[in-house]
């Protein structure tokens, strides 16, 4: 019984591992001196203050907040179907299309991003934005696909034979009964798919171009020119808008079933 | 054609190439009950998607109420299904789940919230009316999944084992609720069941089934009492039978030399037509088990083992005792190979 310190010490260990480098953030935005230290030199929220006077931040965000939202929502109006047709449907190869659709996750995020340069904007001559909004989608439809497959697993086939026989159509039986009963999986593939898209860096890294670039991009440059605490303050301000959008999906859904 | 309320003529079911269900013809009367009974594999589930429009048909028409359904899909054929899981829409209440389909209709409210709530108390749910599934027993979900096929009017109710997820009291609940159903509404019912005594005692009329084809059609009685193959007899609880060859009785496991012959390929005899205690074959009792009016006794024979029923007041056997018994030609039961 009192040999359980290891335990505790190799815990103790492990969080400080995981939420250390958070804390660490947190107090260096804090921080009144003028570079970016830790620990903070003397206590000043003016880095948490001036991280929204900073224009560039302004668009990144924007853009970031769009690829995020738009680019989850495409990939879910794009997933969803693929996952119904993948689980309901004797699909020749359907184990194969699962992991083709799985291939942005597992592909480094450096070769998705040279290809999609090399072959997509280059040629194309696509616009950033929408390249942007391509890759994005792409890398987002894994999530989407994964986790409403999960949800449609779990749904008996039969509650949409008897819709079907209380009179639905097939498009009505999927609108009716199994998207209100796959909604909680559909709703933790957006959040999913949002937290995934906004921290994204490799490849918004090949893709982003004079004048758009995603947030996390954004702070990568503005870090090389100017190392002020104010990349800290916006660091701990983009974790707590995505540990709370994690926290009320938990609250209010069991996100963590779904995931 | 005929003048049958459901009538399945030449009707070939199939999955891909693989023929479940070969040229099958069946005549249902108005208001009749009838059980589709067999083992799993027998073609009764397909055919009764079948009816329902869930499951193509390959060849043949199917026509309910003198009108042929074969083309028409299933939302539109106002047919029943009660399904085996309940199927109900789990984020639905009671109510929710059966308004469904007069919702669907796009009814007026008054008429959605009373017909409705007449489902529910044909089935003595109405009290549970705002609970979720999810909140109610698996005999009060399948009361609501009734309620909400029943809410329909349909021309013909399915139910797919309705009596094998419940317990033996609610077993009983439930039968008696369908037979009552049946006898209020005058509604054309469909069961399927693999359990013989859940089909004798409910339908007006069981078709048994095998491999796809009617083995045998009729009433519980004469289903009961007179199955014509070997196959029908062994599922109607004939649980001795044996090939007639001369004037012996085999099995796989060997012969018994009898002082008669048949002109049947097979005799069957139920466990309570076997006479133990005297006769002219020797056995060895293997097992004895009381069974309130009587004690089963499986017995070790020339020609394998052979199930015997003996009244209670009957001198008891022991395990190992050595007994002798009769497969007697006046309660022989003449059997076709099938």
């Amino acid at each position: 019984m009192t040999a359980r310190w290891p335990t505790w010490l190799i815990l103790g260990l492990t969080l400080t591992f995981l939420i250390g480098p958070f804390l660490i953030i947190i107090f260096a935005g804090l921080s009144a001196g003028n570079s970016l230290a830790f620990p903070p030199q003397g206590l000043s929220l003016k880095w948490y203050l001036k991280v929204f006077t900073i224009e560039s931040f302004h668009a990144s965000f924007a853009l970031s907040m769009f690829l995020a939202v738009f680019g989850t929502l495409a990939a879910l109006v794009i997933g969803i179907p693929a996952a119904y047709a993948l689980n309901r449907y004797d699909i020749p190869g359907a184990e194969t299309i699962k992991t083709a659709v799985a291939a942005p996750i597992i592909v480094p995020g450096i070769i998705v991003g040279l290809a999609l340069l090399r072959y997509l904007v280059v040629p194309l001559d696509v616009t950033i934005t929408m390249a942007l909004f391509v890759a994005h989608t792409a890398l987002v439809l894994p999530y989407a696909v994964r986790v409403v497959s999960s949800s449609l697993q779990n749904l008996r086939v039969d509650m949409e034979e008897a819709a079907i026989l209380l009179g639905c159509t097939r498009l009505q039986a999927f609108t009716k009964v199994v998207l209100p009963n796959i909604r909680g999986g559909v709703l933790a593939a957006f959040i999913l798919g949002f937290v995934t898209s906004f921290n994204e860096v490799p490849v918004s890294l090949f893709l982003s171009g004079p004048g758009v670039r995603t947030m996390p991009i954004d702070m990568l440059s503005y870090m090389e020119i100017t190392y002020d605490p104010s990349v800290a303050a916006l660091s701990a301000l983009l974790a707590f808008m995505c540990v709370a959008i994690v926290f009320t999906a938990e609250k209010f859904l069991g996100f963590s079933r779904y995931v | 054609m005929s003048d049958a309320f459901v009538s399945l003529s030449d009707l070939t079911l199939a999955y891909g190439e693989s023929i479940a269900v070969p040229n099958l013809n069946l005549d249902i009367q108005q208001g009749e009950l009838i059980a589709l009974l067999g083992p799993s594999g027998c073609g009764k589930t397909t055919t009764m998607r079948a009816i329902a429009g869930l499951m193509p048909a390959k060849s043949g028409t199917i026509t309910i109420d003198g009108r042929d359904v074969t083309r028409v899909p299933a939302n539109k054929r106002g047919i029943g299904l009660v399904f085996q899981s309940y199927a109900l829409f789990p984020h639905l209440s009671a109510f929710e789940n059966a308004a469904f389909g007069l919702r669907l209709q796009r009814r007026p409210e008054s008429d959605i919230r009373s017909r409705t709530q007449a489902a529910l108390e044909i089935v003595g749910l109405a009290h549970l009316a705002a609970r979720k599934p999810s909140e109610m027993s698996g005999g009060q979900q399948q009361r609501l999944a009734l309620a909400r096929s029943l809410v329909m009017e349909p021309k013909v109710l399915l139910l797919d084992e309705p009596l094998s997820n419940l317990d033996a009291r609610l077993r009983l609940e439930m039968r008696t609720e369908l037979q009552r159903l049946q006898r209020e509404t005058g509604i054309t019912m469909v069961f399927v069941t693999h359990d013989q005594s859940e089909a004798l005692a409910l339908a007006d009329r069981v078709v048994l089934m095998r491999d796809g084809v009617i083995e045998q059609i009729g009433p519980p009685d004469s289903l009961y009492n007179t199955p014509v193959t070997a196959f029908a007899a062994d599922f109607m609880g004939f649980e001795n039978i044996f090939a007639v060859e001369g004037t012996s009785l085999s099995s796989d496991q060997g012969a018994l030399a009898v002082s008669y012959g048949a002109d049947a390929p097979f005799l069957g005899w139920r466990p309570g037509a076997v006479r133990l205690g005297s006769g002219s074959h020797e056995a060895r009792v293997r097992s004895v088990a009381f069974a309130g009016g009587h004690r089963e006794y499986v017995l070790d024979t020339q020609i394998g083992p052979v199930r015997a029923d003996v009244d209670i007041a009957a001198p008891v056997f022991a395990v190992d005792d050595a007994v002798m018994f009769d497969l007697p030609q006046e309660t022989a039961h003449p059997l076709k190979a099938s």
